[in-house]
């Protein structure tokens, strides 16, 4: 390498640093202890006891019954696929409204663009609590839809939707689109006409273009947006625990319930560091076929 | 402009889909604002119109301190995650480099996938560990370290889909590179910083458990606040508390619109 | 750049800094909604000290909390079998309550009580009953028993509502089925998980109280298990919902005020202490919260109202069960029946 390139090599990772710092002081670093927790013991009352153990990773694979036995940890990977499922469900349903909507959004005047995307983000500025509550008040059998639907007489009896995985998904829907429609929208925005008119003229289908112009040019849009809804919405807790009923429990819920009632902490971290591998490992495999592909 | 709504035209489904977006956006909304209204305890049964909520909601000074400390935490947090993210976002998109620096990206998202009751132990440990009391401090840099990642990527993603040959075109045009930053990059780059502001904004106000293990004594956070309120008494109080909080930001963003002329706010390339 | 950055990254934080505590402040954790602004105001007029409350919603998320480390608190508010956890950890520290002018006005039952022998970690604030609640419209045939919980007639059948911690749904399955509190027999144990899981297809909702009541006022469900004070609120949004004492028995709990080790301001917290108990505040509290109080004459100014509640006023001849403190063991135990019901 000359040595202009290193310099500039060198200027380049300068942008990084910042952030790296921060997040390894105040993220590696506490993820780490969070990591050596879970190849400690247990506490008696919640918290670890500094003597190791694999009790964890153990408990991962083998869940231990109520006379002692031990069986393989079926359900963990039913809650694992679960979470994964209802996660994957959500940035579709995300990406099939939000990139339409951004893309109409993009279309507008400059003034109406800020105002739309604001009227997008009003809602969002009231508490993520508040706003499952307002769903579950909708949803209910007695509640405003259900009782359209009755009075309209297209159904006799209430829908029953509440505390469904219907209920979890739309949920989860309402507190992740604006993830999706901002970064899509940012490359959308930043589409050329003159480029998309002249793709008109070339194919003979609106499809084709959308399909052949439009979407590789927004990739980097469309990629963000899907990243910041599937990957927080897999360990999502609050919204599933009160839409779904508690009645099935999702990895989000799981790992929480080790840290507050279960008192085990360490399988608590175990599966957090189960559940990170599984999401990094998927990260760097995706982006080395996406460079193969691009390569 | 003709060519704008003709390319509207072009697909048709995609009108009905955006309205229906913001139908569906409001539903929920519309009824929990209506309940803040409402004369009675319940936030399910309307009992007939009242004012009082308000009353309450504003006469009630936990939830003020509570406000007040959520707003300033999100309001640093985002600042914070934006000033991080930007040098980040420049270093990770440049000119005839195909690299795009994955590690950075795992190393970014960790704090999206670690799941948040996680995120506060770790953190609360290890600041009790090293003896840091930074009281609102604390809550801060917690929140600026999961709001990064929201931060991040819009402005990444915004910087790719910028033509780099504006770029080396600038280079040639601007003596300095904090010039070309300044003239080029930054206006372009507008509205990717502020949709990246605007979500680390949302995701540091909507936080609630980890700000519950950081907070010291007196930190209490709105939704914090709400989340105990929600176990013990959901009264119509916490709706017309949210409906202030709706307001107040709305003002803020007026404001913020106002006072820097649309730039600040502008979403469009204005090119 | 990256020095202006530095720079404005190290001034936020120190603009940011809480000053250190000045004296004259008192640091209270509690449930929401739980400590009476007026009982507050009141403490704050007559001593000057500047009170912050700080909530939480759920015992087992305090406890994760102050295990990790956190938390300046002055005064925590618990339930009564977290007493012997917290003082086994170090968690909470002596109280001196003895020593306190109004000491004598604690009702015998709390002098020394079984969940705090040494009678010094911990000071009564609200105690109340955990049964289930019933909406006579759809149902209107007197119920005695836990059966029609576990067992619902068809007009409540797939409208029922549970609580979803362990430490309430456990004991309530236990005391209908005559098995002891924290059991670690793996046979009791199976019985209560069979129990469970054949209660569940009729379970709609396994939440927190105050959701229950919602869903209960708004007819989502139709027999719901509930604690006494939120079964009141219940009643008092539709009449027709009804608390119902079941001849196994009621478990009954008591939650309490304590002092954790870590307290910076312990003198303030004591002068709290017996603040709330005097009659009048204790009565103040209860209109407050719907519950019972343990002080002598704290009946006196409850709202009339409350004081003949059938919620507060447990009938003769029903048993109370106080909840008690499992064993790390028996609640492993208890996490296991859980994990089991709802993966």
């Amino acid at each position: 390498m000359t040595a202009v390139a290193t310099r500039e090599k060198i200027q380049r990772l300068q942008g990084f640093l910042p952030s790296v710092a921060v997040l390894i002081a105040f993220f590696v670093i506490p993820l780490a202890i969070i990591v050596v927790y879970s190849f400690m013991t247990k506490g008696p009352y919640g918290g670890v006891i500094p003597e190791f153990s694999l009790d964890a990773y153990r408990k991962i694979i083998l869940q231990e019954q109520l006379d002692g036995s031990f069986r393989l940890n079926y359900p963990l990977i039913v809650i694992l696929w679960r979470s994964v499922f209802l996660a994957f469900v959500t940035t579709v349903l995300c990406l099939l409204i939000g990139f339409p909507a951004a893309y109409v959004i993009a279309q507008q005047s400059d003034r109406m663009k800020t105002l739309l995307l604001i009227f997008i983000m009003i809602p969002f500025w009231s508490n993520l609590l508040i706003r499952t509550i307002a769903w579950i008040v909708l949803l209910r059998d007695k509640g405003p839809i259900n009782s359209f639907l009755m009075a309209t007489g297209i159904i006799d009896h209430p829908l029953s939707m509440l505390f469904t995985n219907g209920a979890i998904v739309v949920g989860l829907v309402y507190v992740y689109i604006p993830f999706m429609i901002l970064p899509i929208y940012t490359s959308v925005e930043r589409l050329d006409k003159s480029v998309v008119e002249a793709a008109f003229d070339l194919y003979a289908s609106r499809f084709q273009v959308f399909l052949k112009v439009i979407v590789p040019l927004t990739m980097p849009g469309i990629i963000a947006g899907c990243f910041l809804v599937l990957i927080p919405s897999i360990g999502a807790f609050v919204t599933p625990d009160l839409l779904g009923g508690g009645r099935k429990l999702m990895i989000g819920t799981l790992i929480q319930r080790q840290f507050t009632e279960a008192r085990d902490w360490p399988y608590g971290a175990a599966l957090s560091a189960v559940l990170l591998l599984l999401v990094i490992i998927a990260l760097l495999a995706q982006n080395r076929a996406g460079r193969r592909k691009a390569g | 402009m003709a060519t704008s709504t003709r390319k509207l035209t072009r697909f048709p489904m995609f009108g009905t889909i955006t309205v229906l977006l913001y139908v569906f956006l409001y539903a929920p909304i519309s009824v929990f604002i209506l309940f803040a209204f409402n004369d009675s305890n319940t936030v399910s049964v309307w009992s007939g119109f009242t004012l009082r909520w308000f009353g309450v909601a504003l006469s009630n000074d936990a939830l003020q301190k509570a406000g007040t400390n959520t707003l300033l935490v999100a309001f640093s947090a985002t600042i914070m995650s934006v000033l991080l993210s930007i040098p980040a976002a420049l270093a990770t998109v440049r000119p005839g480099q195909s690299s795009s620096a994955p590690w950075f990206l795992s190393l970014v998202s960790l704090p999206l996938i670690t799941p948040e009751i996680v995120v506060g132990i770790s953190l609360l440990s290890f600041f009790t560990l090293i003896g840091l009391d930074l009281g609102r401090g604390n809550i801060i840099i917690a929140h600026t370290v999961f709001c990064l990642p929201f931060a991040y990527l819009p402005i990444v993603s915004r910087l790719r889909s910028i033509d780099m040959g504006i770029l080396e075109a600038a280079d040639d045009l601007y003596a300095t590179r904090w010039a070309r930053f300044r003239m080029i990059v930054l206006p372009l780059l507008l509205p990717g910083i502020t949709s990246g502001a605007m979500l680390a904004f949302i995701v540091s106000f909507d936080n609630f458990i980890v700000s519950f293990m950081v907070a010291s004594a007196g930190g209490t956070t709105l939704p914090m606040y709400i989340y105990g309120m929600a176990k013990t008494q959901i009264t119509p109080e916490l709706n017309a508390l949210s409906v202030i909080v709706m307001m107040v930001s709305l003002l803020l963003l007026l404001i913020a619109y106002v006072t820097t002329r649309g730039k600040l706010l502008n979403m469009g390339s204005g090119t | 750049m990256y020095r202006k950055l530095t720079i404005a990254f190290v001034l936020g934080l120190a603009a940011s800094a809480a000053p250190a505590y000045a004296e004259g402040k008192l640091n209270i954790f509690n449930w929401a909604g739980y400590t009476p602004p007026d009982v507050v105001e009141r403490f704050e007029k007559e001593t000057g000290i500047d009170v912050t409350i700080d909530t939480y919603d759920t015992n087992e998320s305090m406890l994760a909390k102050l295990k990790a480390g956190g938390g300046d608190f002055d005064i925590i508010v618990a339930g009564h079998n977290f007493v012997p956890l917290l003082r086994d950890e170090k968690l909470a520290q002596k109280i001196g309550l003895a020593r306190l002018a109004n000491y004598d006005n604690l009702k015998p039952d709390f002098i020394k009580p079984s969940y705090d022998p040494d009678g010094d970690y911990s000071a009564p604030w609200q105690g109340g009953s955990t049964s289930f609640l019933v909406d006579t419209a759809v149902y209107d045939k007197p119920i005695d028993s836990y059966e029609t919980l576990f067992n619902p007639p068809p007009e409540l059948q797939g409208k029922a509502g549970m609580l979803k911690g362990a430490a309430d749904l456990i004991p309530v399955a236990e005391q209908y089925l005559g098995i002891p509190f924290c059991t670690e027999d793996p046979a009791e144990l199976q019985k209560v998980l069979d129990l469970l899981l054949a209660q569940k297809p009729n379970v709609k909702v396994y939440s927190g109280g105050a959701s229950l009541r919602e869903q209960m006022v708004s007819g989502e469900l139709a027999i719901t298990q509930n604690y006494s004070g939120q079964a009141l609120r219940s009643r008092r949004a539709k009449s027709t919902l009804s608390y119902i004492y079941p001849k196994e028995g009621v478990q009954t709990w008591q939650d309490v005020q304590l002092i954790p080790a870590q307290a910076q301001n312990y003198e303030n917290a004591r002068k709290w202490i017996n603040f709330t108990m005097q009659p009048d505040v204790a009565a103040m509290i209860s209109n407050h919260a719907g519950y019972a109080n343990g002080i002598k004459g704290g009946d006196a100014g409850m709202k009339e109202e409350l004081r003949t509640a059938p919620e507060i006023n447990i009938p003769e001849g029903i048993p109370t069960k106080p909840t008690e403190t499992c064993t790390p063991k028996g609640n492993e135990l208890q996490d296991r029946i859980v994990t089991q019901l709802l993966q």
